[in-house]
């Protein structure tokens, strides 16, 4: 077993949106975005984080890289503590992690060529590459994502959104980094050009080694690229587990729930189907219930749930829970 | 006894600077009384913009021509006021967006008493009593209470109920449904299908179900609508569709899906390029530059919706058909 790339221990990302009085005062309101989560992630592997809006995935994905403040809990970088660096140790390892952004379009700068954004890495930590030099590792990476070397004077508008993702993914390997943060890198883009640009990213991932955290709400997609797979709920995690065990044999209610929700495209199927429909909405991050967060939509509560919240505990080889009711589906 | 939605012919066109822009091209179906009707495609094939003609809500550059008949009775170009007798009453329309098909500034109440004192002449208190009744059929808690707030006190998933409860207002005989679950996550998407699917049961309307999601349509719908680059490309009995889709970009679609009851980590089939500009759209097939099988004749003539089958029809020069999908040999 290969040491882990990053090692994430009792993560906590609070944010307060309490309304500030003018001269102090006012009320205080903590929305515990991220609450404690703790993972490995190992070279090369592809981490899925699934769960509905407002979960925590897209902060955690942001606290992972240190784009946001953390409350508590530890980043280890191949041993290293980040949150003990200093911000310009921190800058050069930023190289290593890239983040890719959901809106293809909004997250490239419109006023740059597409030459330009996809250079803008490398010429930030390798100052002195002569013009000749970038513009060769620019059109090889362009060519790399499937673009046209030869479209890199061009702005981004004149581009698709599929294509744009393409940009970012160039932009975001041009410094052969060991970690990419995909977040809800096809939600955007049409069923076509989707399995084009998840194709895309697991063919860079074999050639290139590095570890992908892939955020997406879309459980079916999370199954095919992943390796290991975690779902959280209210900032909490729910189950992790490795891909098969989490969607052939889901033993927290929540994964179970959200596993039989997702349409499949086959009518024999969804037509006949029993689905387990949770009751009601996501409750407010502002004031989530006591013990176990997803005990108001759970159909398998107890009073031990209002009370207590479960640990994640091992639940079998690579597969841990946090339920005081786990077990398969009845 | 006649359809509830007949067209032929239909023709949508939108005047820009850059010229005509051809969002529906000569699209002629119907739906039958109590049918659930899937209309699949990406963006801009044209799906929404035939029910937006239908029901007289084009863009202000917008022209539609062709025949839209409604339970018998022409619709389209005749006055507003006569449009006016038939949506709401015979056939009304909900919207991906809950937040933004409702107005913000007037009660629930308000919002859905208006329709029945203008439509039906009710008084506002049976028209209110009316309106509580249907809420709460659409599964709002305590709506006796709740039909007094106002759209932003709704979670998404309850506003898109009172959408659905609005639209039933006057007993459609044809509810057009445009991505009803697209912004909601999978465990509420989950409950509104439901919902739909026992509205359907208890009130025999038809429902034309317009999404991108594949999974959806398996789910809700008897017969399916392929669109591509505003044309029906394919249309037939869902299970023909999925099964044993006939047109390549049906095939192209349907193989693209990572489904979540496949095992992943191989490679998901791609249908190369992008869907075609409608101001500029290619000679023949709109799909031939994205089409494994395309020959000469794709690029010379444009292929025409012909009956392949009974009840399937594909728009494709192919005479020889496409085998079943892999795995579903059925």
């Amino acid at each position: 077993m290969s040491a882990p790339l990053l090692s994430v221990n009792d993560l906590k990302v609070h944010f307060d949106v309490g309304r500030k009085g003018l001269f102090g005062g006012g009320s205080s309101a903590i929305v515990k975005a991220v609450d404690g989560v703790s993972f490995d992630l190992k070279p090369g592997e592809t981490l899925g984080l699934v769960g509905e809006s407002g979960c925590g995935k897209s902060t955690l994905g942001r606290a992972i890289l240190r784009l946001l403040p953390l409350q508590g809990g530890r980043t280890v970088w191949l041993g290293q503590d980040l949150s003990k660096l200093e911000p310009n140790a921190m800058r050069n390892l930023r190289r290593e992690m890239q983040i890719i952004f959901q809106d293809p379009l909004a997250s490239l700068n419109p006023r740059m060529t597409v030459g330009q954004i996809i250079a803008e890495p490398m010429t930030t930590f390798q100052p002195n590459l002569k013009p000749a030099e970038v513009k060769d590792k620019v059109k090889a990476m362009m060519a790399k994502v499937g673009l046209l070397p030869n479209q890199l004077n061009r702005y981004p508008h004149e581009f698709s959104g599929g294509q744009c993702q393409r940009i970012g993914i160039a932009r975001a390997i041009i410094n052969n980094p060991r970690l990419i943060v995909c977040d809800e890198p096809v939600s955007a883009l049409d069923v076509s050009i989707q399995a084009q640009i998840v194709n895309l990213l697991m063919d860079l991932q074999q050639e290139m080694g590095m570890s992908l955290i892939f955020i997406s709400h879309n459980l079916a997609i999370v199954r095919h690229i992943s390796h290991r797979v975690m779902v959280l709920y209210l900032g909490k995690v729910m189950e992790i587990a490795d891909r098969d065990s989490l969607y052939t044999n889901p033993l927290h209610p929540y994964t179970q729930a959200l596993n039989s929700a997702v349409p499949v495209p086959d009518p024999d199927i969804e037509q006949n189907k029993a689905r387990i429909v949770l009751k009601g909405d996501l409750p407010s991050p502002l004031n989530p219930p006591s013990g176990c967060p997803f005990r108001t939509r759970c159909p398998k509560a107890t009073e031990i749930c209002a009370q207590v919240m479960p640990d994640l505990v091992s639940a079998g080889r690579d597969h841990m829970v946090a339920c005081h009711h786990a077990g398969p589906i009845a | 006894m006649s359809n509830v939605l007949e067209v032929t012919n239909l023709n949508t066109t939108f005047a820009t600077q850059e010229g005509d822009v051809k969002a529906v091209n000569n699209v002629s179906f119907h739906i039958n009384r109590g049918e659930t009707l899937g209309i699949v495609g990406e963006s801009g094939s044209g799906k929404s913009q035939i029910f937006m003609s239908i029901m007289g809500l084009l863009a202000g550059n917008g022209r539609a021509t062709g025949s839209v008949k409604v339970t018998g009775t022409e619709i389209l170009g005749v006055a507003t006021k006569d449009l006016n007798k038939i949506r709401g009453e015979r056939m009304s329309m909900i919207f991906q967006d809950p937040m933004t098909s409702l107005n913000p500034y007037l009660t629930v109440r308000r919002q859905m008493t208006e329709v029945l004192m203008t439509h039906k002449g009710m008084d506002e208190a049976t028209a209110a009593a009316t309106s509580v009744r249907l809420l709460d059929r659409v599964q709002i808690p305590e709506a006796q209470r709740r039909i007094n707030m106002h759209p932003h006190e709704f979670s998404g998933g309850m506003r898109q109920r009172v959408m659905i409860a609005m639209a039933l207002l006057c007993g459609p005989e044809l509810l057009i449904a445009d991505e009803p679950t697209t912004a909601l996550d999978v465990t509420v998407q989950a409950q509104i299908l439901d919902l739909l699917s026992e509205l359907r049961r208890d009130t025999g309307m038809a429902i034309a179900l317009i999404t991108h999601d594949l999974g959806v349509i398996a789910g809700l719908a008897d017969r399916v609508m392929v669109m591509y680059a505003g044309s029906i490309v394919e249309e037939g009995a869902v299970r023909d569709i999925f099964k044993r889709p006939q047109h390549p970009y049906t095939e192209g679609l349907l193989k693209s899906m990572p489904r979540l009851d496949s095992h992943g980590l191989n490679r998901l089939d791609t249908i190369g390029g992008q869907p075609p500009n409608l101001q500029n759209l290619p000679t023949g097939c709109s799909f031939r530059d994205r089409c494994q099988y395309a020959f000469e004749r794709c690029a010379q003539e444009r292929p025409l919706l012909h009956g392949i089958d009974a009840g399937r029809a594909k728009a494709c020069h192919l005479e020889r058909s496409l085998g079943p999908l892999m795995g579903d040999a059925a």
